[in-house]
């Protein structure tokens, strides 16, 4: 896809480039310490997070101003998907369930900015916030259910012979699960973001196909937005399922 | 991916997409962690608190003004049926100060038609007196008048008049 030189115009394509990591000050070896892009764009989504949800509610108003209304929903939001997906005993939950959801929000919506670094489109994030996710609800279930957290791979409403066979399922799509969690949000944004690049990269081509690349990077661009929602609430929605699990493990 | 990724990958960081090169994993794993615990507890000491206050306080306030509301109805039921009775109160008292007087006027009307009853009957009672009186002088008069009458009569038909049977003779005419 990348580097396909083109014979009329030196047409080039580097959709991928915009996942590089790069170290803000000079051109050194990335360490874990070093200041990247990466720091620079979480930096940024925490800013962004703090000017909406502490700034914008700095006056506690009873008739809420339009930040703090939006602060207000995201919290009603993430706080009634809590309530009904996982139930009343899994509020206290509520703010690492609702910092995964702001910051997966924030970094998508960040990522759409023009030029912008999309931290949640690298597999190395996605798959810290899902093992994360994983080992929280698997060490919670055991706290809180003992061995009985067990059952959840013992379909006790199956005939008997059957349930050995889907013990070994449940117990291989438990353990697919932070795989899929962390993949589906990664494969999203970083294809989108991906054919956003190729589209943009058509729009040099000339008068035939520059209108309709531009017209694409358009509706992808419309789709990319939707996108980036909807996968911080599929992430948001997939942790409460599983936090269930833990907390109520018998089917 | 193909083969020309691959190519241009490795002059920028030696895998095919940037997402699988492992020098990155360490650099991306450490700021995550880092701004997952900043947001974690920007989140759970201020903002989430806040919001959750802000909210009660708006349901709050919102049920202190729905009883508020419900108060002020209730009072204003209340003054309503005040008025309507006041209302009622002052009618019975405006009819029984009516009937009140009325009763009065109709005991003063009775005294003063009786005491004009009773003047009545006085001026009555006098008048047939003076009529009575006037009645018997007007027979006396006749009677004189007659008497005289009577002995002119005599007088010019050439007799003499005895004073006395000229008097009978008029009685017995007046008595028939």
């Amino acid at each position: 896809m990348a580097d396909e030189a083109h014979s009329g115009g030196g047409l080039e394509f580097h959709p991928l480039d915009q996942f590089e990591v790069k170290a803000l000050f000079g051109d050194g070896p990335i360490h874990w310490y070093t200041l990247t892009n990466v720091t620079a764009w979480m930096a940024l989504a925490v800013i962004c997070i703090v000017l909406l949800l502490v700034v914008g509610t700095r006056k506690r108003a009873v008739v809420p101003g339009r930040t703090q209304s939006v602060a207000e929903m995201a919290y009603g939001f993430v706080y009634t998907m809590v309530e009904d997906v996982t139930g009343k005993d899994a509020v206290k939950y509520f703010p690492y369930i609702f910092t995964l959801f702001i910051f997966i929000l924030f970094s998508n919506f960040l990522g759409l900015l023009p030029m912008s670094f999309t931290t949640t489109s690298h597999i190395a994030v996605t798959a810290v916030l899902a093992l994360g996710v994983f080992l929280f609800i698997t060490i919670l279930g055991f706290v809180k259910n003992g061995p009985a957290f067990l059952k959840l791979f013992w379909v006790s409403s199956a005939p008997l012979a059957l349930r050995p066979v889907l013990a070994i399922i449940e117990i291989v799509s438990y353990f697919v699960r932070p795989v899929s969690h962390s993949i589906r949000l990664a494969g999203n944004v970083m294809a989108g973001h991906a054919v956003l690049k190729v589209f943009a990269g058509f729009a040099q081509v000339g008068f035939l196909i520059a209108p309709f690349a531009i017209l694409g990077v358009v509706a992808i661009y419309g789709l990319e937005v939707l996108v980036a929602f909807i996968q911080a609430y599929v992430f948001t929605i997939l942790t409460c399922v599983y936090l269930k699990d833990a907390l109520h493990p018998s089917h | 991916m193909a083969d020309p990724v691959v190519e241009h990958g490795a002059e920028a960081g030696g895998a095919a997409m940037p997402q699988l090169n492992p020098d990155y994993f360490s650099n991306q794993i450490f700021w995550l962690l880092v701004t997952l615990v900043v947001i974690y507890f920007i989140l759970s000491r201020v903002a989430l608190p806040r919001i959750a206050s802000v909210l009660a306080e708006r349901q709050g306030t919102i049920t202190n003004d729905i009883a508020a509301a419900e108060e002020l109805k209730q009072r204003a039921q209340e003054a309503e049926a005040a008025y309507e009775k006041a209302l009622s109160d002052a009618r019975a008292e405006a009819a029984k100060i009516v009937d009140d007087t009325k009763a009065e006027i109709q005991t003063q009307l009775d005294v003063e038609l009786q005491k004009a009853d009773a003047e009545i009957a006085a001026k009555t009672a006098e008048s047939e007196a003076a009529i009575a009186e006037i009645q018997a002088g007007a027979a006396d008069a006749v009677k004189t008048v007659a008497k005289e009458a009577a002995k002119e009569i005599v007088a010019a038909m050439g007799g003499t008049a005895d004073a006395r049977t000229v008097t009978a003779a008029v009685t017995a005419r007046m008595k028939g």
